[in-house]
């Protein structure tokens, strides 16, 4: 995969292996995801998806491989050293603790203290304004408990948290998959917004309407490896799924 | 290999693309905080929280107020300034249990050996004081000391080895009895000789001090509030109008205004003058201040409440869940100490059977209230309340003169109502995610 001059990658994998025993789960994948670029990372259960994220984020560090974060070669070993780069990841159960409100969980873990006592009005304020930022009109108010929230909103929320220490990688895996339509909509352009103000967006999907919907670039793992690194306006529909079960292979797929 | 270059032209001709339009154009969407508004606002918010069923201890409040009335209306001395510091007494032991057991519940777990814990705290001071003749500050220092250490070792089975509390803290219930009764024997039965002790439950202050106590809870409650007010204005956030303050500082003014006027009065039935705020007032004053700004204003207090609500997202966000579940545990078992030490001071003796029987109406006292037993919501002063509630039913079924057995009843269906009252409001909260 050849990068363009003008763009050096915000985070970059170049043959990343990992195996569980004897299984080989990712196999030389490469990766690389750009500022104000979503990048989708599709593939059926199984191809790898999981592990390469959990390797980004720190959980479960890659066998083999150059990781590149600015174009500097970085370690990822804990998930302290993801977050101290800037890479947040939104799982797929959100980790929201709903008997808290909004301000609460975006804030869980770095509370702001003064004299030892929580500084609610500066974390109030910081939270309205990353909301605003991502120009969030579901919410009504910060102080809201999130056991009233919607699905959509709850997804607001666990992205907003995510963005809320000026993230530079924000990692979202299936964050439609339990919404209705109206939801989706609004999840798909909260992640164009965030994009949009410079961040670099992996997601994960299964469902390749969103990701044409919403996706600069497409990558396709296929048991553990990387098959396709397309940009959408150069693909379709059928391609894509062709990579995704092995039917179609691209030529020239170096990873 | 594709390359990713950025064609414009490719993404402007799909008209299904999510777009967005620039920030610029857009009016400034205001997120509200809940503050904005006038005193009509607020309160207007604050009765359709209560209505999608954020009630706290609302009906703790209205069982109070319904069961005085009753009582105050089937026996005439149910109401007299004796009975009303009898109450406080009364209900002091409770309370306090009832607070240390709001530590756990709120983190979805329970403590049943938090009232034998008390005894065996109790145990050992008497026991230090009266056989060992230690000075009374040492032996209460080394109860406490004992303990938080009974709080660390559940602490340790519950969150390092992952035991239920249940069980743990079922084995301590019965292990701790038999501590008890190897320290105190047998049918043992320790005087307490420490007036200092005493006179936590069956003395009274001076009527002055008591004057004195009620400036100092308006000023803490008014400058907290002012505290609170100044940070915001700092952070830029609005404040919510200042007449609510006022009102709140206005109405606990009066409320205990009224408590130590009629404490003040005298309400001896014999020559023997007895007047006075009893020392329990302000000690456990104290103590639901400062453990309450420990929940409402400090990390470990947020902590406490995200590992109750889910601790799975606690973990991710960095919370140390382990360390957070000790330490509750051990704060537990610090009020059972002050509930022990209250109970000696009522009892005036400590035997191998203290505190037993205490740890259900604490835990009964604290759902009465409004504390969740599935974690996450709660606080002190909801305990507070709900161990008035217990302790009147408990005041004026025996000014009655009905058997005991009516007693447990009444209370066994107080605390079943009040258990249900949470599960429905709990699935009135929850049903609140269909609202978009």
């Amino acid at each position: 995969m050849t990068i363009p001059a003008d763009q050096i990658p915000v985070i970059e994998l170049t043959g990343v292996t990992k195996s569980f025993g004897p299984v080989d789960v990712l196999k030389g994948v490469s990766l690389a995801a750009y500022a104000g670029k979503v990048t989708a990372l599709v593939g059926d259960n199984g191809a790898g998806k999981s592990t390469l994220i959990k390797g980004l984020a720190g959980v479960q560090a890659y066998d083999g491989g150059v990781v590149k974060f600015n174009g500097e070669v970085v370690t990822l070993h804990s998930p302290r050293d993801a977050s101290s780069l800037g890479i947040e990841v939104v799982y797929q159960d959100l980790a929201l603790c709903e008997n808290l409100d909004i301000v609460q969980n975006m804030f869980l873990g770095r509370e702001e203290t003064g004299l030892g006592t929580l500084e609610e009005g500066v974390m109030e304020r910081e939270a309205a304004e990353t909301l605003q930022s991502l120009s969030v009109r579901t919410v009504k108010s910060v102080r809201q408990k999130v056991s009233s929230l919607s699905g959509g909103q709850r997804q607001t929320v666990a992205i907003a948290r995510s963005v809320l220490k000026k993230a530079k990688v924000v990692i979202l895996d299936e964050p439609t998959a339990a919404l209705g339509v109206a939801q989706t909509e609004q999840v798909l352009h909260l992640v164009r917004r965030l994009a949009d103000s410079g961040v670099a967006v992996i997601i994960i999907s299964h469902n390749l309407v969103d990701v044409f919907q919403v996706a600069d670039y497409i990558s396709v793992l296929y048991l553990g490896q990387m098959v396709a690194n397309l940009e959408i306006g150069e693909t379709n529909n059928s391609d894509i799924i062709g990579y995704i079960t092995g039917s179609k292979a691209f030529e020239g797929a170096t990873a | 290999m594709t390359t990713p270059i950025n064609t414009d032209g490719a993404k402007t001709e799909r008209s299904s693309r999510v777009t967005t339009t620039t920030t610029s154009n857009l009016a400034v969407t205001i997120i509200g905080t809940g503050q904005e508004g006038s005193v009509r606002d607020q309160f207007s918010g604050y009765i359709s929280r209560v209505r999608g069923g954020d009630m706290g201890s609302l009906p703790a409040i209205g069982g109070f107020l319904v069961l005085s009335i009753l009582f105050a209306n089937l026996n005439p001395y149910f109401l007299t300034t004796l009975n009303m510091a009898n109450l406080f007494q009364q209900a002091g032991t409770l309370m306090m249990l009832s607070m240390a057991l709001v530590f756990v519940i709120l983190i979805a777990e329970i403590d049943l050996s938090a009232g034998v814990t008390s005894g065996v705290a109790a145990g050992v001071f008497v026991l230090l004081v009266n056989t060992y003749k230690f000075e009374w500050v040492t032996a209460i220092v080394i109860s406490f000391v004992v303990g938080v250490a009974i709080g660390s070792l559940i602490g340790f089975f519950v969150a390092k080895i992952g035991v239920p509390s249940f069980v743990v803290t079922l084995g301590l219930f019965l292990g701790l009895q038999g501590l008890q009764l190897v320290l105190l024997g047998e049918g043992g039965l320790y005087r307490v000789e420490t007036p200092q002790v005493l006179s936590i439950m069956n003395d009274s202050m001076e009527p002055w001090a008591g004057w004195v106590m009620l400036v100092i809870v308006v000023a803490v409650a008014f400058g907290m509030g002012m505290w609170d007010r100044t940070r915001r204005t700092k952070a830029g956030v609005t404040n919510r109008p200042m007449a609510l303050l006022l009102i709140r500082v206005g109405a606990i003014a009066v409320g205990l205004g009224i408590v130590v006027f009629l404490l003040n009065l005298n309400r001896s039935v014999s020559v023997k003058a007895i007047m006075g705020v009893p020392y329990v007032i302000p000690i456990s004053l104290i103590i639901l201040f400062v453990g309450t700004f420990i929940l409402d204003r400090t990390r470990f207090g947020r902590h406490l409440y995200a590992v109750g609500g889910n601790p799975e997202a606690a973990r991710r966000a960095g919370i140390k869940v382990t360390q957070v579940r000790v330490l509750a545990f051990m704060a537990c078992s610090f009020l059972a100490v002050v509930s022990g030490i209250f109970d000696a001071s009522r009892i005036g003796s400590v035997d191998a059977g203290s505190g037993k029987t205490l740890v259900l109406s604490g835990v009964a006292a604290a759902v009465v209230g409004g504390v969740s037993l599935f974690g996450g919501r709660g606080r002190l002063s909801n305990a507070v309340i709900g161990a008035f509630v217990i302790a009147v039913i408990d005041n004026g079924l025996g000014l009655l003169g009905l058997p005991s057995g009516v007693n447990y009843l009444v209370t066994g269906g107080v605390l079943v109502l009040a258990a249900t009252v949470d599960a429905i409001s709990r699935k009135r909260a929850g049903s609140g995610q269909l609202r978009t």
